[in-house]
């Protein structure tokens, strides 16, 4: 970028963030950027609910079976969007200058640009009775806390895990070396997720296997690095039958038979079991895993501050969070919700490593890209809009 | 006739093949819905009529039909006043640049849906920014799908077919092809179509959509059989006067 | 609108749009192999799309319009505008099964002795696009036949042409216009949709690629800028429609 085009762009993103306070007023969502320190959003319990509140989600995180009895709770009438990518949910949240949504269920991939966009209203996490379980790895993680400022409380994590179809892969592999390797005994039946994140799960298996390009975060890559990485990507090119982006295109795949091994959501792991047309197991090969955090997060300019902060509240009870894990696949960020989880699921619940802080630890969560690699390193990263364009690349198959 | 006997073989046996076309995929929809699984794979494993009771229960689906049938009776009155003033003043008077009046009712319908989509929500974007109130709710559906149906009246008129009530059919068009990719990329207001594309893709949901484009494709047809009748001996002119230019609105 | 917002930026950190202006998107375009490998395919499909709708709506619609008798024409038009009515999406995932492997199409291959495997290939995307615009192409085509006046075929015949020759010298140049009319709506839906490749297929077209950075990447002012690769063709494509005389056939 040349030089006098930052600081224009510093200039708006100022101009923006004071329109957004100014607009903004006495309502309890403040911005975090202005020299008095942020006005925290805190949670009231006695306050009036607007009676209405827009949700973006990802599917199956807002299912009838836990929304409506917080319907009835609160007096807030919940209306949903679905994303289906991070970078969708990013689009919607700043349609209209974010008047539209009251909040986002954004993973950690989306958190940063909302935040660094100014879109998202700092939380006073402390009002929340239950965020003291929260487990230690989220009490105040990067992608969703800047400065020692939350910008939203922890729902749901898990990994991308390595998904086979058992009639197929007879041995559990070990490696995701059978997604990568051209030499792959399942080539033409391989299956990615369609993201620019993706670039990550590469860099990941770089990591173990080229240790010379000495790549220490998946996310926060040098030139050279990310270069070896979109290599890989597009030698894996030919293996796949097709980059799921939706996760119902991996369902389907695995259904029909085009797909046999790939990363996986957990929750599409459940949904293949209970419809139970294929045999599916999944693995966390050796190199380690991606995975998500995701965030409720609250527009700065939302219409309907008030029940947001009560759906915020609401989303952290550890009923509520053992209902979403046993739905989605999902592990709960309330510990809290272990002990039901344990009920409930028997010895499958050693999967979700709930609670479980080395194991969350050792994810390689999902972040924003951006050209300061946060080390020594400088300003020598790749950024995200890069990753897009080399994705597109990868994918278009130039 | 003029053709000969290997010719009209030939034809019918295209006409046949292009017919089978368009129908297999239809009879598939049909047979989804019936489906036990609630994934879509080969063979569907039939019968139960669950799906039925589920869609009529969803309360959301209530309010994206209701929202889709204001929508097309809206865009379908505006379509008309302004397709045949248009068609009126080209018929009657001469005045500058009336050549390219067609040519710029064409443009919309022609432009790739992607592009218009991109246009609209760019445009709402700066209006907002500019502090205009403008926003993606029912009026930006009926502005969607008014200009594609305004050349579908300014042909019709034009060419003066007017044996043919176009608005009672077009009513029905809005509730089956929509310019969905258009509204996906901004829209809020929730009608039938894109309560279908949020639908089709919860693995829980899908053969409920199926249930639902089943069940539409034949109320549509309804009013189609009305405006053939009141089109009496036209031999179905109506049918492709109305029909033809549904081009740009198909998503 | 579109065009200023061309010539913007994005802001690397925010995600957010500078209106600066500058020319940096369309060298991007001009200079990345991507765009152009991209653009050539969606041509490629396109025109792919619109002669094999024009191949199945000639006969179709020779049929309903000269062929068929008056009382089956009605009942014929009804039967091609229906597809119409029923949900795009849900049209598409029809399609998606019937070409997914151990689907309905590979059955048929199998029996015909094929091997054949459509899956997600650039194959499966042709079909389903010209299934969806197949009626679009129909009755433009079919419009241009009935406005054949059959005294002039007569006419002809009265000539001494044999039918053969009517039909190429007759009917063929007065029904080009419904077809080269036809063909706009093929050829531009194909041009600009980008949900059909996306479910259908696995490779990338011209509109997933303006998707992708408008609505995924929400780098709108380079997603403006590819957005004017299809505008300028359907632009060029409309002109010489016109000249043809396909807007008096639409």
């Amino acid at each position: 970028m040349r030089k006098p085009t930052r600081w224009l762009a510093l200039f708006a993103v100022l101009a923006l963030v004071a329109a957004a306070c100014a607009k903004n007023g006495g309502t309890t969502a403040g911005n975090g950027s202005t020299s008095s320190g942020p006005t925290l959003a805190s949670f009231d319990p006695s306050a009036q609910g607007e009676g209405a509140l827009n949700l973006i989600a990802w599917p199956g995180y807002t299912q009838k079976a836990w929304v409506r009895p917080f319907e009835q709770e609160s007096g807030c009438k919940v209306s949903l969007k679905y994303g289906n990518t991070s970078d969708q949910m990013v689009n919607l949240m700043r349609q209209q200058g974010g008047t539209l949504y009251d909040g986002v269920s954004a993973s950690g991939d989306a958190t940063n640009r909302l935040i660094a966009g100014g879109d998202v209203a700092p939380i006073d996490t402390t009002s929340f009775p239950e965020y003291a379980d929260v487990m230690q790895t989220l009490q105040a993680p990067p992608h969703n806390t800047v400065d020692g400022v939350h910008y939203g409380v922890p729902y749901m994590w898990g990994p991308n895990i390595l998904m086979y179809n058992t009639n197929v892969v007879k041995t559990a592999p070990t490696s995701w070396n059978v997604v990568f390797d051209p030499s792959s005994p399942y080539a033409g039946k391989v299956t990615a997720y369609d993201s620019p994140i993706y670039i990550a799960d590469a860099a990941l298996y770089l990591k173990a296997h080229q240790p010379d390009l000495n790549i220490t975060d998946p996310y926060e890559l040098t030139q050279n690095q990310f270069d070896a990485a979109i290599s890989l990507l597009k030698q894996q090119n030919p293996l796949i039958n097709k980059y799921w982006a939706i996760y119902t295109d991996e369902i389907d795949g695995f259904e029909n038979g085009d797909m046999v091994v790939g990363t996986a959501w957990p929750v599409n792991q459940s949904i293949l079991v209970a419809d139970g047309t294929v045999p599916v197991a999944s693995v966390i090969p050796s190199e380690g895993v991606t995975g998500w955090a995701d965030t409720w997060m609250m527009s700065a300019n939302a219409p309907h501050p008030v029940c947001m902060l009560k759906w915020m509240e609401y989303s952290l009870r550890p009923a509520v969070q053992t209902q979403v894990a046993e739905y989605y696949g999902a592990t709960p960020s309330n510990t809290a919700s272990c002990a039901q989880l344990d009920k409930d699921l028997g010895k499958d619940a050693a999967n979700y490593h709930c609670g479980d802080d080395a194991f969350l630890s050792n994810v390689a969560l999902w972040k924003t890209p951006l050209s300061d690699c946060g080390d020594n390193r400088g300003s020598t990263c790749i950024d995200y809009a890069t990753w897009t364009e080399k994705w597109l690349e990868v994918t278009g198959g130039a | 006739m003029t053709e000969g006997r290997l010719a009209r073989v030939v034809i019918q046996a295209g006409a046949a093949l292009a017919m089978a076309f368009l129908y297999v995929p239809l009879l598939l929809v049909v047979l989804y819905a019936f489906s036990k699984s609630i994934g879509f794979s080969w063979p569907p494993s039939l019968f139960t009529t669950k799906w039925f009771a589920v869609a009529f229960r969803d309360p959301d689906l209530m309010t994206a039909l209701l929202n889709s049938l204001k929508a097309a009776v809206v865009a379908t009155a505006v379509a008309l006043v302004l397709g045949t003033l248009a068609a009126t003043a080209v018929h009657r008077y001469r005045f500058f640049g009336r050549e390219s009046v067609s040519f710029v009712l064409v443009l919309p319908i022609s432009l790739p849906g992607i592009v218009t989509a991109l246009a609209l929500s760019s445009a709402v974007d700066q209006a907002h920014a500019a502090g205009l109130p403008l926003s993606f709710g029912i009026v930006a559906i009926v502005l969607g799908h008014a200009t594609f149906c305004v050349v579908v009246v300014y042909n019709n008129v034009l060419a003066r077919m007017r044996r043919t009530p176009g608005s009672l059919v077009e009513a029905s068009l809005d509730l089956g092809a929509d310019p969905l990719q258009t509204l996906y990329l901004a829209g809020t207001t929730q009608t039938l179509p894109l309560w279908i594309f949020n639908h089709i893709r919860l693995p829980v949901d899908r053969p409920i959509v199926n249930v639902v484009a089943m069940l539409v494709l034949i109320a549509s047809i309804v009013p189609v059989w009305i405006a053939q009748r009141l089109a009496g001996g036209a031999e179905g002119e109506g049918v492709t006067a109305i029909g033809t230019p549904r081009g740009g609105a198909a998503p | 609108m579109l065009l200023a917002s061309s010539l913007w930026r994005l802001n690397e950190l925010s995600g957010q749009v500078e209106h600066v202006a500058g020319l940096q998107n369309y060298r991007d375009i001009v200079t990345g192999p991507l765009y152009r490998i991209v653009t050539r395919r969606t041509l490629i499909l396109a025109a792919g799309v619109t002669i094999f709708d024009i191949a199945l709506a000639f006969p179709l619609a020779y049929y309903a319009a000269r062929i068929a008798s008056a009382r089956l024409r009605p009942l014929l038009l009804l039967l091609i505008v229906m597809p119409l009515w029923a949900n795009y999406l849900v049209k598409v995932f029809a399609w998606k099964t019937i070409v997914a492997g151990d689907g309905p199409a590979d059955a048929l291959f199998r029996v015909l002795g094929l091997h054949i495997q459509l899956g997600t290939s650039v194959w499966s995307v042709w079909l389903a696009l010209s299934y969806l615009w197949l009626p679009f192409v129909v009755l433009p085509v079919y419009a241009a036949f009935e406005r054949v006046p059959p005294s002039y075929l007569e006419a002809s015949s009265d000539l001494g042409a044999r039918s053969w020759m009517t039909f190429r010298r007759v009917t063929l140049p007065l029904v080009l216009p419904g077809v080269v009319a036809g063909s706009i709506f093929s050829f531009s839906l194909s041009l600009g949709d980008y949900l059909t490749p996306g479910l259908v297929g696995k490779t990338i077209f011209l509109g997933n690629l303006i998707d992708a950075l408008a609505g995924i990447a929400h780098n709108q002012p380079l997603a403006a800028a590819i957005a004017f690769i299809p505008m300028v063709i359907m632009a060029i494509y409309l002109l010489i429609a016109r000249a043809m005389g396909a807007f008096e056939a639409l």
